[in-house]
């Protein structure tokens, strides 16, 4: 037998070599988005991993240097678009910083409405994913219902369902409809009992405790040196969360309680994204009725009142004279815009988000860098993965909820 | 009491003296400017000191002043002190024709992907660093993309019309 | 005295009810055959049993997996089984925007898709490069593979992305068998550097 294979030719160094490339290309199979990840694997256990991401950068840092704040709303929605809203907030509330403008109570408390809203979204899809990615595809299948039901609200808000550009600098670009509360109602009646569901579908479901328990952990220190921030690092034990230490749009007027984890592995993370998902429902009903307690006048305010910002109503362009000039002023981009450099920083779904803007008093910022939670903690993805088999690689990827829009940017 | 900036302020300048200069509270954030060789000395300073503990990396990034001669790019760290929960910012400016500043990776390893990210984009050389190379953008890609002189759209392209849309 | 109609006074026309009954293609019929155009008969089989690769890069992609959720079933046209291996699918759904790195995948992706293959652009990105007119973006992903129905939306809703879908039906259905070796076909993909 041997003599007949004398003849065939190997590549250099194969018989020495130990260990399989194997490469878990940009094509996914499950739509998590495109990065890479270049694996040495010694049977099933994997040696070493290298990670590539870049596959869909689309240049918004610079894209924002040429367009005027407003037209800056869009790409944002294009980070993380699971959770559009909240970017489109961060980015909102970054502006009205930087522009000394302060929003009433009521507009602070519907962007809250609108924020957890699209936590609860993103946190769905990361948890019913990970189920995916072990096996039971029905619990996916069954909470996609619900997130048609969020996104039938942010239709009646903002008029889209995925990419919202929801809100402008000072507020809303429209007051709440009936038809908008009627259906956050019918979403706070129906939904806890779907939560309740697909937690018993996982948390005690012996398949997937075992799969995810023990699994891709990381240990506090080092995840704070990796820059991890949001649940990933809430599952470690760290209990940091900015809408807790720099409590923006009035926070700090809700009660609500900060899930830690202990071990930082894959189960923990799964049921953090779960308690959170119940304290936003939380968060969601208090802001509700804390609307709903404002009477007269003050329940009509949807916005600041700062002319030099936001855009008049329409019948006032076409009557008043001052309406249509400051109407000319902004879309012209010819409003003041005070120059210096401010950060400010949102939870997002996935951790601290975080706009670095530099204005020099143009129309269009002079440098927006977003500080992308998803980009800075994917580092960590080889360190965490060496030493695990191949399948619990895949599950540490699709629990650390990589959102390819915000790794790239 | 609790530590504020002017707390923070008086022990670095205690520290390094007039070295640190252009010294600023923009919307509440200390910033403060240091010479490039100093940067890692300034935060291994803000790390260490048990009353400082400036022990997180928000954000690492450059920022492009064509106008600033001498001191063209810009590498701006965002540092944060989760304890006390102060935030400080520290910039570090280099010359365009010779972009060196010491990597941080040593201090935390999430500067590993930021520092390849700012050289991707603006050529600064971090000595020391691991792996230097491009990230986001194309390997075979010749210049830095995101410095002023740069166009935004790709120019070989000839669906799209540049007058019709203004540029 | 007569008792008032009670029974047999619903209409039988099906076009009444609002149920549209599909059609069987043109042939001639007799006892116990059926001659159709083989076209035909292989174009309606293939039309209601296509299985799309999901090429998801970004935002489209979650319009994608709404589209497949159980509010807009894409399943229900035939397309209840997605594959991720190019050797088993049919079309090629690119959804999201397609970055000048990762171009040559596609290529490479829609190289390894066995004939007869089509391919369906959903969404402004894919289709001409979408609000990204920048260095980093291909403009649109006929500049590398050819393109068979483009679906415009930023993201297109998923009756839009169903609207495609049905438009890739027709064409499949009403495609001719020898269109893959005609020369004008091998034109087609020399022009894109296929062979």
């Amino acid at each position: 037998m041997t003599e007949q294979l004398q003849h065939i030719k190997l590549p250099e160094g194969s018989i020495e070599k130990q260990t399989t490339t194997l490469n878990l290309g940009p094509t996914h199979p499950a739509t998590h988005g495109v990065f890479q990840n270049i694996l040495e694997l010694d049977g099933e256990r994997i040696v070493d991993a290298e990670s590539t991401v870049g596959y869909i950068h689309r240049a918004f840092e610079k894209i924002a240097e040429r367009r005027p704040y407003y037209q800056v709303t869009p790409l944002t929605d294009r980070l993380n678009y699971c959770s559009a809203p909240i970017n489109n907030m961060g980015w909102h509330m970054t502006c009205e910083k930087l522009m000394g403008v302060k929003t009433p109570k009521r507009v602070d408390y519907l962007r809250v409405i609108i924020m957890e809203l699209a936590r609860i979204t993103d946190h769905l899809i990361c948890n019913s994913i990970v189920g995916v990615d072990s096996g039971a595809y029905t619990g996916f299948l069954y909470v996609m219902q619900y997130r048609e039901l969020v996104y039938e609200i942010y239709e009646e808000v903002c008029g889209s369902r995925l990419t919202t550009n929801i809100g402008r600098i000072g507020g809303f670009e429209r007051d709440f409809t009936n038809t908008a509360f009627e259906k956050l109602e019918k979403f706070l009646k129906e939904y806890p009992g779907v939560l309740k569901e697909f937690e018993n579908l996982f948390t005690r479901n012996r398949i997937f405790v075992e799969r995810t328990k023990g699994t891709g952990t990381i240990t506090a220190e080092r995840a704070l040196n990796y820059g991890f921030t949001g649940p990933n690092l809430r599952a470690t034990g760290v209990d940091y969360d900015v809408r807790a230490h720099a409590p923006y749009s009035s926070y700090e007027d809700f009660n609500f309680n900060i899930h830690v984890g202990s071990t930082g592995d894959n189960y923990d993370k799964f049921l953090v994204r779960n308690a959170e998902m119940w304290e936003s429902l939380n968060i969601i009903e208090q802001a509700y009725k804390k609307v709903q307690e404002f009477k007269g006048a003050e329940a009509e305010v949807y916005h600041a009142d700062v002319p030099e910002y936001y855009l008049p109503e329409k019948q006032d362009v076409y009557t008043k004279m001052e309406a249509l000039i400051w109407h000319f002023k902004i879309v012209m981009g010819e409003t003041e815009i005070p120059a210096g450099e401010v950060y400010h920083s949102v939870e997002g779904a996935n951790g601290e988000l975080g706009f670095y803007l530099i204005s020099d008093g143009g129309r269009a910022p002079y440098r927006l860098h977003f500080r992308r939670p998803c980009f800075i903690y994917y580092q960590a993805y080889a360190e965490i993965v060496k030493g695990s088999m191949l399948s619990d690689a895949i599950i540490t990827m699709s629990s650390l909820n990589l959102i390819a829009g915000e790794m790239d940017a | 009491m609790g530590l504020t900036n002017e707390i923070i302020k008086n022990r670095l300048s205690e520290k390094f003296g007039g070295v640190l200069t252009e010294w600023g509270e923009p919307y509440g954030l200390l910033t403060l400017t240091a010479p490039k060789e100093m940067n890692l000395k300034v935060m291994n300073f803000l790390y260490d000191e048990p009353d400082l503990k400036f022990r997180f990396l928000t954000d690492l990034t450059a920022v492009h002043y064509p106008d600033r001669k001498g001191e063209e790019l810009c590498v701006v760290y965002h540092l944060h002190n989760m304890v006390d929960n102060i935030r400080i910012r520290l910039k570090v400016y280099a010359p365009v024709d010779q972009p060196d500043v010491y990597t941080a990776t040593g201090l935390f390893s999430s500067a590993n992907w930021m520092e390849r990210e700012t050289y991707d984009f603006f050529g600064v050389n971090f000595v020391g660093h691991p792996n230097l190379k491009r990230i986001l953008n194309v390997d075979e890609m010749d210049y830095f993309p995101m410095r002023k002189e740069f166009p935004l759209e790709d120019q070989s392209r000839i669906d799209k019309d540049d007058e019709m849309f203004g540029r | 005295m007569a008792r008032p109609v009670r029974f047999n006074i619903k209409s039988k026309d099906t076009k009444d009810w609002g149920i549209n009954m599909a059609s069987a293609p043109d042939g001639m019929t007799g006892e116990g055959f059926f001659a159709a155009k083989l076209s035909d008969v292989v174009g309606l089989a293939r039309k209601n049993s296509i299985w799309p690769l999901p090429f998801a890069t970004s935002c489209c992609g979650i319009e994608f997996m709404a589209t497949m959720g159980s509010h807009y079933d894409l399943s229900r046209f035939g397309s209840e089984r997605v594959g991720f291996s190019p050797r088993q699918c049919d079309l090629l759904m690119v959804m999201g925007t397609i970055a000048k790195k990762m171009g040559p995948v596609v290529k490479q992706v829609y190289l390894q898709m066995a004939e007869p293959r089509w391919v369906i652009a959903v969404g402004a990105c894919a289709s001409s490069g979408g609000i990204f007119d920048t260095y980093s973006v291909l403009q649109g992903i006929d500049q590398v593979v050819p393109v068979d129905v483009y679906v415009p939306g930023c993201p297109p809703r998923p009756e839009a992305i169903l609207d495609g879908f049905m438009k890739i039906q027709e064409l499949v259905g009403n495609e001719s068998i020898r269109r893959r070796n005609t020369d004008k076909y091998k034109l087609l993909l020399e022009s894109y550097g296929i062979q």
